[in-house]
């Protein structure tokens, strides 16, 4: 498990963009993997889908996913999108984050789409958008800085 | 009930009421006036970076969402509907593989329909924060909430 990064990251990445096949990428987060992040390519981009399950949820009542799996789906999402799209050789270290919830996540597969706003020399900067059924009504907003492998 | 017993079934409640919290294995250490402390066992799923061994900040914000939730019903103390507006978190640093990570809530303001939070959350001294969040929620009355407790 602990063998080096870089090359397994290569090879997923090459894999991804050659065969748009996203698993492999996937499986080298365990996080993403615990979550069921899906990567999917649709014709305006990158998209990460989370497919609903009934361990997601928060709150029963409602019911609605926990708003800590919304981020931590969001989070993963602009780490993923980082990753495809720059060379990193390590996984970039999350500086801050933060959401804000527009609407309560019902018992529905999630979307996101991320955009890498900048890239600098040691700092990544990203926005995240989530939807569910209706990508004209996000249910949250979210943006996060990332230190990027190589400015370590 | 008083603020005391709230806060007693608060804490016996928060996991099972919360299928994610129960799935992570997250349960609620302390709850009083002062806020509460959460607590998540390490577990391999939880890594973001294998070669180094680092925990995916990700799972960091589901343990802080859900210790700032707490803290707004025991400030409140009793039953309620709260919905995260907005979270921020800082990743002070990297939490790391095989240590379990604690969360202290605070909820420092409360208004008849906003609850302000502040949180830190750390492994293995609290001195030296993995991470530091700010929320507010809105509170969205009785009714909904009616089924949880």
């Amino acid at each position: 498990m602990n063998d080096a990064l870089g090359p397994r990251l290569a090879a997923a990445r090459r894999r991804a963009r050659e065969h748009g096949d996203f698993d492999g990428f996937v499986e080298l987060v365990p996080y993403a993997r615990f979550l069921g992040l899906r990567v999917e390519q649709s014709a305006e981009g990158l998209r990460m889908r989370l497919p609903f399950r009934a361990e997601l949820v928060g709150n029963p009542a409602l019911p609605a996913i926990h708003g800590g799996v919304t981020a931590a789906f969001m989070e993963n999402a602009a780490l993923l999108h980082l990753l495809l799209q720059l060379d990193q050789t390590r996984i970039p270290k999350s500086i801050d984050f933060a959401i804000d919830y527009l609407r309560s996540a019902r018992t529905l597969d999630c979307h996101a789409a991320c955009e890498i706003t900048r890239v600098g020399g040691r700092v990544a900067h990203a926005q995240i958008r989530c939807w569910q059924d209706d990508p004209a009504r996000p249910i949250a907003l979210a943006r996060a800085h990332f230190l990027l492998a190589t400015a370590e | 009930m008083d603020r005391t017993g709230f806060h007693a079934t608060l804490q016996r409640r928060f996991a099972e009421v919360t299928p994610h919290v129960a799935a992570c294995g997250m349960r609620l250490t302390a709850v009083g006036d002062d806020g509460v402390e959460a607590h998540l066992p390490f577990r391999e799923d939880w890594l973001g970076d294998v070669e180094r061994g680092l925990i995916h900040p990700g799972i960091v914000t589901v343990l802080v969402d859900s210790a700032c939730g707490a803290a707004v019903l025991a400030r409140i103390a009793d039953i309620e509907r709260v919905a995260t507006l907005d979270l921020r978190m800082d990743y002070l640093r990297a939490a790391v593989r095989d240590l379990d990570i604690h969360c202290h809530a605070e909820c420092h303001r409360l208004t008849p329909g906003i609850a302000f939070v502040r949180a830190t959350a750390w492994q293995q001294h609290r001195e030296s924060p993995v991470a530091v969040a700010h929320a507010a929620f809105v509170r969205a009355g009785r009714r909904a909430a009616a089924a949880i407790l």
